[in-house]
């Protein structure tokens, strides 16, 4: 059974965002890592790159396959988890702990879309 | 769309398995992951089910003469019990598909094809075999397949299966007389590593294959490893690095091309690619980073699109993101630059063999 935290916010796309003030830290559920399997390198944006809620940022790819990532809220990226670049299995090990990029957001009303911890818990059963 | 299952489908389920479409099948990718199953297959043994290839068995007074006009390879003066690697061509060069030819008599030979062209491959088959004295079968519903690779193969055959399969030189095979049947068996494989293949009744199959798992030494391997295996040592899919387009010369593969033979399907093309050089070339790319290339990105030379990949890994023996491609032929110098777009970004890299593992084979 895959873990869920209270308090954080998802998307139907199984990223999660973990809010701090005026930042949210993007990574993807345990959820997607089990389905993903093992993480053997994640595509990530640059500092000073903008996303934008619901398109692509980057990609999380398993042996096999690429899967994008789709950022769940808009704005400035200000800091992208660089341990990820020579450890990408950090995902498998710890989703939650192992944010992928952390976003100034620029419009804190798009979290009021995506689900709270126990609708994710519905959505994943 | 209806899959076709092999005789060991309900074991790869039990298994939990996850199961994808393949060349007409429903297939295991893996069981557990990719990667252990590989690593297995480098370092012990491992099983695979595959059954969904296909078997053609070509018999007559002119069956010989036929295989030699239909396959590139040179089987003439061969003794029974040898194999031959080689490709069917279109007259034009494109490969039909790429095949092991088993020598079982002067005039029996066993054919082994892909799944994903056995309709393609047996129609082309029987309408050449018209012209000559012979007579074909396809026995690709009759046979299960089981790939057992590694190592520790010879050892977990002999001793788990009762095979005696240690005399046997790579590229040959025997049959062997089990719970009456005629089982075959051969020293071959696509994963680089020593390893048999064994070609039985489905009854056989599901039990040998019990009894491999049942033993602990031979792990189940998906389809997902098979594939990082065979890339790895620079062994060609057909769907990526052959098709009906990309002739053996352009793959690389020249040396299963015989072109002394006096007569072959494909022959005059094929020796004027050899002669006047080909347009385009499959090559290995090493990238200097960690992005993936995968199949159908596209290669980059000086702003210009010079070709695509074929496949394409994240090296799991190596860890080196490396990928074979099919680049137009100015490009594939060893050691030019070249870039591949992943994801938006041109990632630096150079050409390079595409053998980015070495094969172990058992001489």
């Amino acid at each position: 059974m895959a873990k869920v935290i209270e308090g954080l916010y998802y998307s139907e796309s199984h990223e999660y965002v973990k809010v701090e003030g005026e930042f949210g830290y993007v990574g993807i559920t345990d959820y997607a890592q089990e389905q993903l399997g093992n993480v053997v390198y994640v595509d990530m944006p640059e500092e000073g790159d903008e996303v934008e809620a619901g398109a692509e940022f980057g990609a999380v790819e398993s042996v096999k396959a690429a899967s994008d990532l789709l950022s769940p809220v808009s704005g400035e990226v200000v800091e992208v988890n660089t341990a990820l670049e020579d450890e990408p299995e950090l995902i498998n090990q710890d989703a939650f702990a192992n944010w992928i990029i952390k976003v100034k957001l620029s419009d804190p009303s798009e979290l009021e879309s995506l689900m709270d911890a126990a609708a994710y818990r519905e959505a994943t059963k | 769309m209806s899959e076709k299952r092999t005789c060991l489908y309900d074991r790869h389920v039990a298994l939990g398995a996850k199961m994808v479409p393949f060349g007409g099948f429903e297939m295991p990718i893996q069981y557990t992951d990719i990667t252990s199953e590989h690593q297995a297959v480098r370092g012990a043994c491992g099983v695979f089910d595959v059954s969904h290839m296909g078997e053609v068995l070509v018999t007559g007074r002119e069956a010989e003469r036929f295989v030699q006009y239909i396959f590139t390879n040179d089987i003439s003066g061969a003794p029974v019990g040898k194999i031959f690697y080689g490709m069917m061509l279109h007259p034009n060069g494109g490969t039909i598909d790429d095949l092991l030819v088993y020598k079982m008599g002067d005039e029996k030979f066993f054919l082994v094809i892909n799944a994903a062209n056995i309709d393609k491959d047996y129609a082309w088959i029987s309408k050449q075999a018209e012209a000559f004295d012979v007579t074909t079968e396809n026995q690709s519903d009759y046979y299960g397949q089981l790939a057992v690779q590694g190592p520790e193969a010879e050892k977990v055959t002999e001793e788990v299966l009762g095979l005696a399969c240690q005399e046997l030189a790579f590229y040959t095979f025997k049959l062997i007389e089990v719970e009456g049947e005629t089982l075959i068996v051969s020293r071959t494989g696509y994963t680089g590593e020593d390893g048999f293949e064994i070609y039985g009744s489905h009854a056989y199959i599901q039990g040998a294959w019990d009894k491999l798992i049942e033993s602990g030494r031979a792990k189940p391997c998906g389809l997902g490893c098979r594939d990082t295996l065979r890339f790895e040592v620079g062994l060609p899919l057909y769907g990526d690095e052959l098709t009906d387009e990309i002739s053996p010369i352009m793959a690389g593969l020249g040396m299963f091309v015989k072109l002394d033979k006096p007569e072959f399907i494909g022959k005059e093309a094929v020796a004027k690619q050899k002669a006047e050089g080909v347009e385009k070339k499959i090559i290995g790319i090493e990238l200097e980073g960690r992005a993936i290339p995968r199949h159908g990105y596209e290669v980059v030379v000086d702003d210009q699109v010079v070709g695509e990949v074929t496949t394409g890994y994240s090296s799991i023996s190596t860890g080196k993101s490396v990928c074979m491609a099919l680049v137009d032929a100015a490009h594939a110098k060893l050691g030019t630059p070249v870039q591949v777009r992943i994801h938006r970004k041109l990632q630096p890299g150079k050409v390079v063999k595409k053998r980015f593992y070495e094969k172990h084979y058992k001489q």
